[in-house]
């Protein structure tokens, strides 16, 4: 079978499991069965901090680039589209569903909203990521995060969008736009880390000089993945402000940045699904935590935090390292029962985790002592 | 005129504070390239801890000189050994690792130490016991210095020459200088270099603990949260001044706290809102790294292949 062909019905599949799957969170559910709202909620935040983990990670898992600003461009997009969907979208949609149809009106509308999102948050990558990229290492980790917050002070100063008191946004976000936004960045991602872009990227990550030395140009590499990144994470954004219909800058403090990294970190940098896993178990750890017995339950967050160390101390490389977990992995596992060990040093890996130390890796780490 | 100076001798004040936290950052970064997330929430520890010395041993009742002095003292002793803990268990056990990792790890320390005072004390914040007997001094026209501002300056100036003589005069100060250098080369000198990064920490956890004491003489009020924001503008102070320096760390800390007085007190005139208090420290922040990518006064390492 060709495989467009093969592709085509994977996405088909996977867009009527989607539907299937939105019935049965709505509150109608299907066939008589439905989720309860609270898990509902818990899904959907899980969907949205998936796009926030996997689009960090071309960032800072593929290209090696610090960065913990991603709440700000967030916020961009979010709020872009709901001044948007608030302030337009109404009219427009009313004119619009006398052409095509009520339900086409309302799911364009929200399609356009995304667009626009995306592209209000690529825009604000794009000026934040070419002075910024000049930096590394922790100045650039810096600097995205104070531009994050200085991103976040200014919406906060607009009244147009709420300022200080909030904004309220129609929903129109449901598990389909979801699922299927969840599906369409890993795509995108995955397809960029394995392309030609996503060596050079990889390069970079590997060593910045070398790629430089070999004739590629990082700063153009470097900003291009800031900017789609950035993209990305405008349209979580966007999705999570039609869910939550409530915008508030509070949502996009800079915690929320960390957040994010977290859910990178803890999956395994330079693994997509990695990044997967750690977003579901960083959505999913605090509500679990809620469960327990008691005077505990008190004690979730710092319970929580506890975990968080004790996840680095013990496994610092992230659940994955920069593996990715598939369909191969399972028949890899039997082939090789140790696979699953990194290569090298046993006790966890440094910089070197991401391939054998070399004499210049050795070098730079004296020098930067 | 008044007002200047009035806003500078505000500003200086904070920026003092800022300074006092920002050398743990440097110190500690300069010593294992860390970003040390905790470090903010070690100035709320140490307020804390003088909050509870002030009410332990009855200081809580009236200002007394010695109980000022009890009450900072103890709380810098107790910070520095918090300090020395988390070093201990959470830090050393991935200092090898990559840097994301132990930044993850410094955000969950950090995450706990907050966690952990919500959930026993509450979020609400609390109104600290007056251990200074308020009084304001007018200098030149009509700008005032308090009491409190006075004391400010003093401990944060005596702290300083007291860290500037330890790093420079003693053969401990002299090994955190050679581990900063070069932690491996100094460790075939026979440094002993665990016990330099220990020391490390507790000299910057007890810095900033003065400075949460003292923070809490000038505004009396405390909340388990206190040290996210504080603590995030003294590690911008310590990056515009050149992290791993520690007159930079000073030089920003004082720069950033005049700078966020003066939006709040001339911002209106032009236009700049006061919630940009808050964003002003990240704003010279950029420019400066702009034209300085390693902060006013970190030296230019040559990258070499």
């Amino acid at each position: 079978m060709p495989i467009l062909v093969k592709r085509l019905i994977a996405a088909l599949v996977i867009v009527l499991l989607l539907i299937a799957m939105n019935q049965y969170m709505s509150d109608e559910g299907l066939f008589g069965f439905g989720v309860p709202p609270y898990y509902a909620r818990v899904i959907m935040l899980a969907g949205i901090n998936v796009i926030l983990a996997v689009s960090l990670n071309l960032i800072t898992g593929f290209t090696g680039q610090f960065s913990i600003g991603h709440a700000g461009f967030m916020a961009v997009g979010a709020y872009a589209s709901a001044y948007l969907t608030v302030y337009h979208a109404q009219s427009w949609e009313h004119s619009l569903a006398g052409i095509v149809g009520a339900t086409v009106a309302h799911a364009l509308i929200f399609l356009l909203a995304i667009l626009v999102g995306a592209l209000v948050a690529a825009l604000a990558g794009l000026v934040v990521g070419i002075p910024s990229l000049r930096l590394r290492g922790d100045y650039l980790a810096i600097v995205t995060l104070g531009f994050a917050e200085i991103i976040r002070i200014v919406i906060l100063n607009i009244d147009k969008v709420g300022g200080a008191t909030g904004f309220t946004v129609p929903g129109y976000t449901n598990f389909l736009w979801v699922g299927v936004f969840v599906f369409l960045t890993i795509g995108v991602v995955y397809n960029i880390v394995h392309s030609d872009i996503g060596r050079a990227l990889v390069s970079i990550r590997e060593d910045e000089l070398a790629a430089e030395a070999m004739g590629i140009n990082t700063t153009r590499y470097k900003v291009l993945s800031f900017v789609i990144s950035s993209a990305l994470a405008g349209m979580a954004g966007v999705l999570f402000g039609h869910y939550t219909q409530f915008l508030s800058t509070n949502d996009f403090q800079f915690i929320r940045s960390f957040e994010i990294i977290i859910m990178v970190v803890l999956g395994g940098m330079g693994s997509l699904t990695g990044s997967v896993f750690g977003a579901i178990v960083i959505t999913l750890l605090p509500e679990l935590l809620r469960r327990l017995p008691g005077d505990l339950s008190q004690y979730r967050l710092v319970v929580y935090s506890a975990l968080l160390i004790l996840i680095m101390l013990t496994r610092p490389q992230g659940i994955l390292g920069t593996r990715e977990f598939g369909l191969s992995w399972l028949k890899r596992a039997q082939r090789q029962p140790e696979g699953d060990k990194p290569v090298g040093d046993s006790k966890g890996v440094s910089i070197a985790e991401q391939g054998p130390p070399s004499a210049i890796d050795h070098a730079k780490e004296v020098e930067n002592r | 005129m008044d007002t200047f100076v009035q806003q500078l001798i505000n500003g200086l004040t904070i920026g003092a504070i800022y300074a006092l936290i920002a050398l743990g950052y440097t110190m500690v970064y300069g010593i294992l390239r860390l970003i040390n997330f905790a470090h903010g929430d070690i100035y709320m520890v140490g307020a804390f801890v003088g909050y509870f010395l002030a009410f332990e041993f009855g200081f809580s009742t009236g200002p007394s000189l010695m109980g000022l002095s009890v009450v900072l003292v103890g709380s810098m002793i107790t910070a520095a050994l918090v300090g020395m803990a988390i070093e201990r268990f959470a830090y050393r056990p991935i200092r090898k690792y990559a840097r994301m990792t132990t930044l993850i790890t410094a955000i969950g320390v950090s995450l706990l130490i907050e966690n952990l005072f919500v959930a026993r004390l509450g979020a609400a914040p609390r109104a600290f016991p007056q251990l200074l007997r308020e009084q304001s001094y007018t200098l030149f026209g009509n700008a005032a210095i308090s009491k409190s501002q006075i004391l400010i300056f003093l401990v944060s100036v005596a702290l300083m020459l007291l860290l500037q003589w330890i790093i420079y005069k003693t053969r401990v100060g002299t090994a955190m200088r050679a581990v900063s250098f070069n932690l491996n080369s100094a460790k075939l000198m026979g440094i002993n270099t665990d016990f330099i990064i220990s020391f490390t920490f507790a000299l910057g956890s007890a810095l900033a603990a003065a400075g949460g004491v003292l923070t809490a003489q000038y505004n009396p009020q405390i909340d388990p949260l206190m040290g996210i924001i504080t603590g995030l503008k003294a590690f911008v102070a310590a990056v515009l001044g050149g992290i791993g320096n520690i007159p930079g760390a000073v030089l920003g800390g004082l720069l950033i706290g005049v700078a966020e007085t003066f939006v709040v007190g001339y911002g209106q005139n032009v236009g700049v809102p006061t919630t940009f208090r808050d964003a002003v420290a990240f704003a010279i922040l950029i420019l400066v790294l702009l034209f300085r990518p390693t902060g006013l006064l970190g030296s230019t390492v040559q990258e070499k292949v």
